[in-house]
């Protein structure tokens, strides 16, 4: 028989939550976009936030993002110097350098993510010029090695944006977020906007990426696959609220809100 | 003679307060762009109102002003701003650089070393450095504000993608004070390096856009660079067709159309002031050619 | 003996919310215990929830009430109660799963996609890909193959390159879901190997095989999951 007491929490790896959302509640007027969210998220974990459009998902992740204030709780974010720290205490320059350091932010139009009027390599390297970088020769030798690891060929470098595939614009987007090495990556239904063939490739990318870099991600999307293929873990949300969460493929194959259930049963069998 | 219907040097004093104002803070803040209630001055905006504003805010009566528009103190520009005051104020003109206590200018600045006493005032049709690559005011404010200027570095950037080195070579960024990134005014690169610890008060007035910003005397600027592309100024490989002197910034002026050019000093009164000191150019006054192997 | 998998008094209920709500009782009362080097075959009919009971030990499927203890790095771990992280890395360090389809990630080759398990505890790729061309070659994968990406081929290739994956690793509890379901005899011979081979690095195993000489060959137990039926 099983020892009364089990050792769930002794196996715990002993780390600390590199984000902690509590209770966080956003109202809009008399509307409540969100209600009493709490999650805590670890280093190299990805958690897929799903639900329809007018679920509440994008006031979370802006919540989460710093960039929106919430009406109730707060969001903390454990800093590269180990310090954990409320982000609405920071300030605006301290919260915007953490945005093109240790954080990035994928949007799912990537002119808004990106400078499309400025060359492959300048977007890459914006973000070092912006910590400081002030030699041309290696911030270019680093930006073609990103634009590599997300399958650019390096003799589009010059190129500007826009005149790129929306899938290369989007992996473009990746890899400008990446160069800075972020720990953080939020992901704002990246693949939306991308053909089915399109969309594969790059969620391979970004599985791969996010296994290699360690990275943790919270990434919002209606797409149940995406969040099977990406995420360890994922919230439902429906009217502002999480309705269901845990572990991704047990939400998916072991739904147990009559709304996960028909998320799950609207999916067309691959 | 000042013409009795408009106040000295036409702005009301009010007014001339507000502005005065602005510079003192501009000042306090060297390279911030301070804002300032531009008024409609009696000729378009792009022809120096942001500048005569300022100078008409700081002239006084034992002034003595010189007006140059792309270092030449007789084009159309120049002469109608320089007789504006001297109707207007009454004050002394002059085209020497070193008689002058107050110079306006528009795109240059003179060869001759400014001195203390001495103001230049600074012309600026776009006052916003970022403004090519961020389009948003709001942004660009707070871009300053948190001293956040990646985004400069990628303009030289782009540069050295296209072209191979920095071509910007007007209107190039510098750094005030090891703060504000400023744009000094679409000045050739070639000026940049007197802008440093320049002992003359320099002003910069941009009418339509209504900013003022300031570089106090011997304040350090810094042109923005790479440690591997270094800034350079950049002048013509040649000497001064008419004084010789190759130290001065040239103007290029095509003679005929069939190639023939000649370079020139951009700055008339220090050309004129060589000459007449018994400086001449190899070609005098005769077309440059290049190549061409001797000369009559 | 400790017991690697000790499962005591587990129910499942599927509530079907679609279909006015109406409940599917799985199973309940399952109590069993696995040890070391010991493979245990659920045995039962179609429906009888034998699948069900391994995704429970997997994490896959929730639990109702019950639990199910996982000795994860020494210590026991009640897997219903734990935590999804938690669960991610017991998978990781102590529980593997061999299904009957291979979820197949498009455009990665299959050495890869075999020494994956591998390289995640931190293994060198090259290693990690020896480790995998030796399995792949024991399971009659030609070796051409191997690093085209898994999803074009056939059914019982890619059941075989599952399988690779599945036993590559040296996990202490290995669930295999039907592993020898579209396989051939020589390949199910193959598998009958490795999961002697498992048994004697003292792998705990818990199996479904409908095939009963395959069953014969490999099960030191079998429970009836009939037993556990869920009377509606």
């Amino acid at each position: 028989m099983v020892d009364q007491g089990l050792a769930n929490r002794d196996t715990l790896e002993n780390d600390q939550p590199l984000l902690l959302a509590e209770s966080l509640s956003k109202s809009f007027g008399r509307i409540a976009a969100c209600r009493d969210v709490s999650f805590a998220l670890y280093p190299g974990e990805v958690l897929a936030i799903v639900g329809e459009s007018g679920s509440g998902k994008s006031t979370l992740l802006q919540m989460l993002s710093g960039q929106l204030a919430p009406s109730a709780g707060y969001v903390s974010y454990r800093m590269r110097d180990g310090v954990t720290r409320d982000l609405t205490t920071l300030g605006e320059a301290e919260r915007r350098f953490l945005f093109r350091t240790d954080w990035g932010f994928v949007h799912q139009d990537p002119a808004q993510g990106l400078r499309m009027a400025v060359s492959a390599g300048a977007n890459v390297g914006e973000r070092l010029m912006a910590v400081g970088w002030n030699h041309y020769g290696r911030i270019r030798e680093t930006a073609s090695d990103w634009l590599t690891r997300v399958e650019i060929d390096v003799a589009r470098i010059d190129d500007a944006p826009r005149t790129y595939s929306g899938g290369m614009r989007q992996r473009l987007q990746i890899a400008r977020n990446l160069v800075t090495e972020p720990r953080l990556v939020f992901m704002d239904e990246p693949t939306g906007g991308l053909d089915v063939s399109v969309q594969a490739r790059l969620l391979d990318l970004v599985r791969s990426l996010v296994a290699e870099l360690h990275l943790a991600v919270i990434i919002v999307t209606h797409d149940l696959a995406v969040a099977r293929l990406l995420s360890h873990r994922v919230m439902v949300m429906k009217g502002g609220r999480v309705i269901e969460t845990g572990l991704t493929d047990q939400v998916l194959d072991d739904p147990r809100e009559p709304y996960t259930q028909l998320l799950v049963s609207s999916i067309l069998p691959p | 003679m000042n013409a009795p219907a408009y106040n000295f040097a036409y702005l009301d004093e009010q007014t001339k307060r507000m502005i005065r104002r602005a510079i003192l803070k501009a000042i306090a803040i060297p390279g911030y762009q301070v804002p300032f209630a531009s008024r409609e001055m009696p000729m378009p905006y792009g022809w120096g109102t942001g500048g005569v504003q300022v100078t008409a805010a700081i002239l006084g009566p034992r002034d003595v002003l010189k007006v140059i528009d792309q270092g030449s103190d007789d084009t159309t520009n120049a002469i109608s701003i320089r007789k504006f005051f001297a109707k207007t104020a009454g004050v002394a003109t002059t085209t020497a650089t070193a008689e002058a206590t107050v110079i306006q200018t528009r795109h240059r600045i003179p060869e001759t070393a400014l001195r203390e006493n001495q103001v230049l005032v600074y012309q600026v049709p776009i006052p916003e450095p970022l403004r090519f690559l961020e389009p948003r005011e709001t942004e660009t404010r707070r871009m300053h504000a948190l001293a956040e200027y990646g985004l400069m570095h990628v303009k030289l950037y782009e540069d050295i993608a296209r072209f191979g080195h920095i071509a910007t070579a007007y209107a190039y960024p510098v750094k005030v004070n090891a703060r504000y990134v400023m744009d000094p005014s679409p000045t050739p690169k070639f000026d940049n390096p007197k802008m440093d610890n320049c002992p003359a008060l320099q002003l910069f007035g941009a009418g339509r856009e209504k900013r003022i910003y300031a570089i106090p005397p011997y304040t350090q600027v810094v042109s923005l660079d790479f440690e591997d592309h270094p800034f350079e100024p950049y002048r013509f490989n040649a000497p001064c067709a008419l004084c010789g002197a190759e130290d001065s910034y040239l103007d290029e002026i095509v003679t005929d159309d069939q190639g023939g050019r000649m370079f020139v000093c951009s700055d008339t009164d220090y050309c004129e002031g060589r000459q007449a000191a018994g400086h001449h150019g190899s070609l005098s006054a005769a077309p440059y050619r290049e190549k061409a192997g001797s000369h009559g | 003996m400790t017991a690697m998998i000790d499962v005591a008094d587990a129910q499942k209920t599927f509530t079907m919310h679609l279909q006015g709500g109406i409940e599917l009782p799985v199973v309940r009362g399952v109590t069993f215990h696995v040890n070391p080097g010991e493979c245990v075959v659920l045995s039962g009919p179609s429906g009888a929830g034998k699948s069900s009971i391994l995704k429970m030990i997997f994490g896959n499927y929730r639990c109702d009430s019950g639990r199910i203890g996982i000795r994860h790095r020494g210590a026991l771990v009640d897997l219903a109660a734990a935590e999804p992280r938690q669960v991610l890395n017991i998978r990781r360090s102590t529980i593997g799963y061999v299904s009957q389809f291979l979820r197949a990630v498009p455009r990665v080759a299959t050495v890869d996609v075999v020494a994956e398990p591998l390289i995640v505890n931190g293994m060198a790729r090259a290693d990690a890909q020896a480790r995998a061309g030796e399995l792949l070659h024991r399971l009659n994968i030609p070796e051409r193959l191997w690093q085209l990406p898994p999803a074009t081929f056939s059914g019982g290739e890619q059941q075989r390159v599952n399988i690779a994956r599945g036993f590559i690793s040296d996990l202490p509890i290995l669930l295999l879901d039907e592993p020898t379901a579209s396989l051939d005899a020589a390949n199910r011979a193959v598998v009958v190997e490795l999961v002697a081979e498992k048994k004697g690095q003292g792998v705990a195993m818990v199996a479904i095989v409908h095939d009963d000489e395959i069953r014969h060959l490999i099960a030191d137990r079998i429970v009836d999951v009939a037993s556990f039926a869920a009377a509606a």
